[in-house]
Order: C-alpha cells, then sequence, then structure tokens
C-alpha cells in the first residue's frame, strides 16, 4: 500500500476538495490532481507539497486498469434534491452513473452516502428524510452494479444546514447527499 | 375567560454567561451565579452555595385568570450565613412564573415578622393574602438548616411546617422544593420547580449538551463536541442521559450517567442510530435505526444487548415514545403518505393511527400521567406545539412561533417546553397545558434547542 500512497494522495486530494462543503474549484482544477488516477509511484513536486497539508490521508487501494473517468467528473459529490422529495433529479443522473461505475470497477472501495435537509421540521424527522434521500442515491448505485458492501447509508438530518434561510436558493443547497469516499 | 381577563407579567433577568472552556465528559459548574454578585463579598459560603450562573433569560407572559395572592417574606438568618439570603426571591419567581400566584409586595411594609408568633393578621388580611411565607436559614456547621412556615392568613394557621438541612450546593434546590410543597398546597396539584432540564447549546461551531434547573439556573455540560448532539433523553430515574452524537460522522445513540460521566454507545449499527427513548422502568430504550434502508423502530437494553425491531414498513418510522404504562410505542410515520402520528404495541404488531387532524403530526411526548400527548404540527408551513387530551380526543395548539419543535412535560403534567426560534436565534419556551401561561428561556452566547424536561428530583435526605 505504501508503494502507492503518492497516487493515493493526488486522488485523495482531488476528492476531499468537496468533502462536505461545496467544493473548491481551484483545487479540481490543479493539473497536478485532474489526471485519470493512473497506478504510478512516481512522485511529482507538486503532489507533495500537497501532501504536506494532508496528513490524515488513508490509503485506497485503486485499481486503475480499467478506469475510464477522470478526476473532474468523479470529484462532483453532490446530488439535490426538490423540497419535501428523494428522487434524483435528471440532471445528476450522470453524476450517479459515474460513481456507480467507478465504484462497480473498484469493488474494494467504501462510499458513505450523506443524506441532507433543510432546517425546517424537527430534528429526528428531518434525520428519516435526509436518510430516505441517501437510501434514494444507494438504490441508484445498486441498479448501477454497485455492491450493498461498499455503501453505508447515514443521514445528518438539518444538522449542517444553512440557519435563517430566507428563500428558496438557500434552502436548497441543504436539500442533497454527500458521496463521501472512505478514507476521506 | 377573555384574554382582556389576563394579567401579564413580564420578568426580565438578564446575565451575561461568563466564557469558559468545556471538554467531553467534563461535569462541572460552567457559570457563577449571578446571585454571588449582588450579595456582596462578605458571603464567601454563599458564593460556594450557589455555583452556577443563569444562562437562560427569562420572559414569563400570560397568567391563570384567578391568582392567588401570597407573600414570601424574606428569611431570617443566623449564624454566618448573616445576610443576603434569596431563598425568599426564588420562590417568588418559581410562584410567579407559574401564572397561579400573585406575589404581594412587602418592600414597603415597615416591620415585618420574623416568627408566626409576630405576624400581625389584619395588616396580610389588609393586603389580601391568602398566604404568608416566613422562615429561617440557619448555618448549622458546614449545612445549612432552612426553616420554612407557610400560614393561612384567613385561617391564622399553618398550612406548611418545612425544615431542610442541606449543603450550601443545595440552596436553590431547597428553594425549589419550598416552592413546590407550597403550589401543591395551594393549587392541589405537585409543582415541578424541583426539576431539571436537558438542552443542546450551539456556539459557532461548538455543540453541548447541558441539563440545568428548570429555570436554567445551575447549568452544567454533559458533553461537548465540535460534531452536532441531538435527541436528549432523560432515563426515568434521572440518573442517565441518551442521547445521539455525531462525533464519530454518523448519528450514534449513547447512554451516559450524569454522576460518573460512564458513557456507553448504546446502538452503533450500520447506517443511522437516533431517537432514544426510554421505556418507564428504564430497563431498555426504544431507537430508529436504518442499516441500508429507512428509519425504523427497535427496542434494545440499556446496555446494549437484545435488539428486536419493533415496526417493518417501507416508510419512514421514528421518533418513538413509549406511553407511561410501558405497553404503547407512539411514533411518527409516512406511512400515510403525510407524517403523522401512530402507535404499536413495544413489542411489535399491527400499528394504529393517532392524529387525524392536520396534515403533519410528528414528536409525540407524552405527559407522565399519561393523559396528554403534545406534538408538533405543521400548521399552513408553520411549525407549532400542539396537545392532544387523549380521553377526550380534543387538540389544542398552544404555541405561537413557526418553527417551535421538541416539546416535552414537566413531570407535573401542567407545563410543556419546547424549542422556538426568535430573532432567528433558537430559544427555550414553556407553555401551560391550558395555554395560558408562556415563558421564555435564551441563552446570550448562542442557540439553544432540543430540550427534554427531566423527572422530578428527590428531596435531599
Amino acid at each position: 500500500m505504501n508503494k502507492s500512497i503518492w497516487t493515493v494522495a493526488a486522488l485523495a486530494l482531488v476528492l476531499t476538495a468537496c468533502k462536505s462543503t461545496p467544493m473548491n474549484p481551484a483545487k479540481v482544477e490543479d493539473s497536478s490532481v485532474t489526471r485519470p488516477v493512473a497506478k504510478s509511484q512516481s512522485n511529482t513536486g507538486a503532489d507533495s507539497s500537497a501532501s504536506t497539508d494532508k496528513i490524515n490521508i488513508k490509503t485506497v487501494d485503486v485499481d486503475t486498469s480499467k478506469d475510464e473517468l477522470s478526476a473532474a467528473e468523479l470529484a462532483k459529490r453532490q446530488v439535490f434534491f426538490d423540497y419535501d422529495s428523494d428522487a434524483i433529479r435528471e440532471e445528476y443522473k450522470g453524476l450517479v452513473a459515474n460513481h456507480a461505475k467507478y465504484l462497480a470497477a473498484h469493488p474494494q472501495t467504501k462510499v458513505v452516502l450523506q443524506g441532507n435537509t433543510d432546517e425546517r421540521g424537527t430534528h429526528e424527522y428531518n434525520l428519516a428524510l435526509g436518510q430516505r434521500r441517501s437510501v434514494a442515491v444507494k438504490n441508484a448505485l445498486n441498479v448501477l452494479g454497485v455492491s450493498d458492501s461498499q455503501i453505508e447509508t447515514v443521514s445528518y438530518g438539518e444538522e449542517r444546514s444553512k440557519q435563517n434561510c430566507a428563500d428558496d436558493g438557500c434552502f436548497q443547497q441543504d436539500r442533497r447527499v454527500d458521496i463521501v469516499y472512505a478514507g476521506q | 375567560m377573555t384574554l382582556s381577563e389576563l394579567l401579564v407579567i413580564i420578568l426580565v433577568y438578564k446575565q451575561t454567561k461568563m466564557n469558559k472552556t468545556v471538554t467531553m465528559q467534563t461535569f462541572k459548574n460552567g457559570f457563577i451565579h449571578f446571585l454571588s454578585r449582588t450579595i456582596g463579598a462578605g458571603l464567601l459560603l454563599w458564593q460556594f452555595a450557589a455555583p452556577a450562573q443563569a444562562a437562560l433569560e427569562i420572559e414569563i407572559s400570560g397568567g391563570s385568570a384567578i391568582q392567588i395572592p401570597i407573600a414570601i417574606l424574606p428569611m431570617a438568618e443566623s449564624g454566618a450565613a448573616s445576610s443576603g439570603s434569596r431563598l425568599h426571591e426564588i420562590i417568588s419567581n418559581d410562584l410567579r412564573g407559574s401564572g397561579m400566584f400573585r406575589i404581594i409586595n412587602t418592600s414597603g411594609l415597615p416591620a415585618l415578622p420574623n416568627s408566626a408568633a409576630q405576624i400581625k393578621y389584619t395588616d396580610w388580611t389588609a393586603l389580601k393574602a391568602q398566604g404568608l411565607s416566613l422562615g429561617e436559614v440557619q448555618q448549622v456547621g458546614g449545612n445549612l438548616k432552612v426553616s420554612v412556615q407557610v400560614m393561612d392568613v384567613l385561617r391564622q394557621t399553618a398550612l406548611l411546617q418545612l425544615t431542610y438541612t442541606v449543603s450550601p450546593s443545595q440552596y436553590r434546590h431547597v428553594a425549589h422544593l419550598i416552592a413546590d410543597q407550597i403550589y401543591e398546597k395551594f393549587t392541589g396539584q405537585p409543582g415541578a420547580f424541583a426539576t431539571r432540564i436537558a438542552y443542546v447549546t450551539k456556539v459557532g461551531k461548538r455543540f453541548t449538551l447541558q441539563i440545568a434547573d428548570y429555570d436554567g439556573f445551575n447549568a452544567q455540560t454533559l458533553v461537548s463536541s465540535n460534531e452536532p448532539i441531538i435527541s436528549p433523553a432523560w432515563s426515568p430515574d434521572g440518573s442517565k442521559m441518551a442521547y445521539v452524537s455525531f462525533e464519530k460522522k454518523k448519528p450514534i445513540v449513547f447512554v451516559q450517567s450524569l454522576y460518573t460521566g460512564e458513557r456507553k454507545m448504546v446502538a452503533n449499527f450500520k447506517g443511522n442510530n437516533s431517537a432514544p427513548a426510554w421505556a418507564p422502568d428504564g430497563s431498555k430504550l426504544a431507537v430508529v435505526l436504518t442499516y441500508g434502508a429507512n428509519s425504523q423502530i427497535y427496542t434494545i437494553s440499556a446496555d446494549g444487548s437484545n435488539l428486536q425491531q419493533v415496526t417493518k414498513s417501507s416508510a419512514i418510522d421514528t421518533e418513538p415514545a413509549f406511553s407511561p404504562d410501558g405497553q404503547s410505542i407512539y411514533f411518527s410515520s409516512d406511512r400515510g403518505g403525510r407524517p403523522q402520528i401512530y402507535k404499536v404495541s413495544a413489542s411489535g404488531g399491527s400499528p394504529s393511527r393517532v392524529t387525524f387532524e392536520g396534515s403533519y403530526n410528528v414528536s409525540p411526548r407524552f405527559s407522565p400521567d399519561g393523559k396528554y400527548l403534545t406534538y408538533i404540527r405543521n400548521d399552513g408551513g408553520a411549525f407549532k406545539v400542539a396537545v392532544q387530551d387523549l380521553g377526550t380526543g380534543d387538540v389544542k395548539v398552544l404555541s405561537t412561533g413557526s418553527q417551535d419543535e421538541s416539546p416535552s412535560f414537566a413531570p407535573n403534567a401542567r407545563t410543556i417546553m419546547y424549542a422556538t426560534r426568535v430573532g432567528g436565534k433558537g430559544t427555550l419556551a414553556t407553555v401551560t397545558v391550558d395555554g395560558l401561561v408562556r415563558q421564555r428561556l435564551s441563552e446570550a452566547g448562542g442557540d439553544i434547542r432540543e430540550p427534554a424536561w427531566g423527572p422530578a428530583q428527590a428531596a435531599p435526605k
């Protein structure tokens, strides 16, 4: 595993870019880390400097032989939902399919799907609503060949929501599922 | 009764919360009592006696149509505890805040009696007092001996004679116990002043689970975390707290002893673990688990063993609450489309619907006497506290906010505490079951939410 640590660092940096907050486009577009993940032991100067910021990186065993997805495609990790809905919108089906393809090709890789809601309603009921959204994404991944053993569905409910939203544009940002890769 | 008949009392105590760092599982007094500033430097003993500060601001409005006029006189003092007793103020605030009493102002009176023998009853009948409380505080060794007599002014007889010998740290507790006795003597119902509440504060990105006296004093931190904490639930004996912590990046149910700090993960299964609710005998909890699917209700022993599934649906089933007889679990479910409250045998089986009015009813909680169910109703987009008389089926919407949640009953079943938002900030509020008396408790520093009213506290031995 140590042999691939720099490769993993590069992947992890991309994956970390949008852990639970809106992703940072600057990181995603950094040319040194947006290449399709390659099983290479080479260590570039750019990666080295990045890795010093990320001391908690965990090693992920990545088999890239079948990898056809760019890191940029996988960097999109947020699926947004309509009010009171757990239906995956048309515009997010491609995003979910990209992750499904990656996960199906990497059966050792695990993800946690974190459901979220806006702040309206009770904490526990929102926890259940957020869970329903994470299950909706899980079901979509399952259909596309991802094993249950690779997925944990959890919910944060409204606990990470913005407070005192004035309009639906604000609430909308809270109604989402975050796809979080293990070790991120 | 009309609104115009209601007296309106507004009391506002403002205190500033002291900054103090608290860490995970510390169980320390986080605050200095505001009284210690008003009592003065000469009373070092009583500064220790009251080591907590009111972190909460209390505002009271409304009142019962008929209020019992009562005089609560300052206590005579002897020994080192020679001045500055505020017992009578704490008692007065309790009784006034209940909405059931009118406290007679005695500050302008020339000479107040120190004993029952000195009472000139004609003075007090002239003031229309029905009751008169007086007493004495003595320092006995390291303890305080508090003796109180409560007189029936019309009959000129003693209604109550109470004596408590307690450590100075139980100063406020004794005042609440006395207020409970007075309340019960005059109203015929038990008081709920000597009780505690739990709630969660969010200051910046820091969440703390705190317990405090019902009036917000003596606040202590049970848990402090950078991740959310929700759903505190008192064990029936008041010695443990179940709650949900996200400290491991997912909701996990913990049970923590208040007195030893011992902390145990009771439910940590794949997926979510949330919504703990104690069975009345304290032996087990209802919890909500998901594994890979939707929220379902289970029971689990308080030690984390003997997991049993209670509901089996493809809908959301959550927010369980045991009925006081332990036989049923009431819960929120959207199995019928919109969320409503259902009940099911605690051992499982086929649920039946409880709420029929309104399109959205969640978060059921029983009154300890089993007569009422309180819950949150979404009423045209506004979330409000409702109470349902389980005998008659009558439903009354009690709260006035738009994002009210987490209702729970006082042990005497007269008052409901809930979370509300005022000016964009989370605060706590109470309302009586008849809707007549309201209080608000807010914290200066941050957001306060998820209140849970604890069981009655035993009198000190």
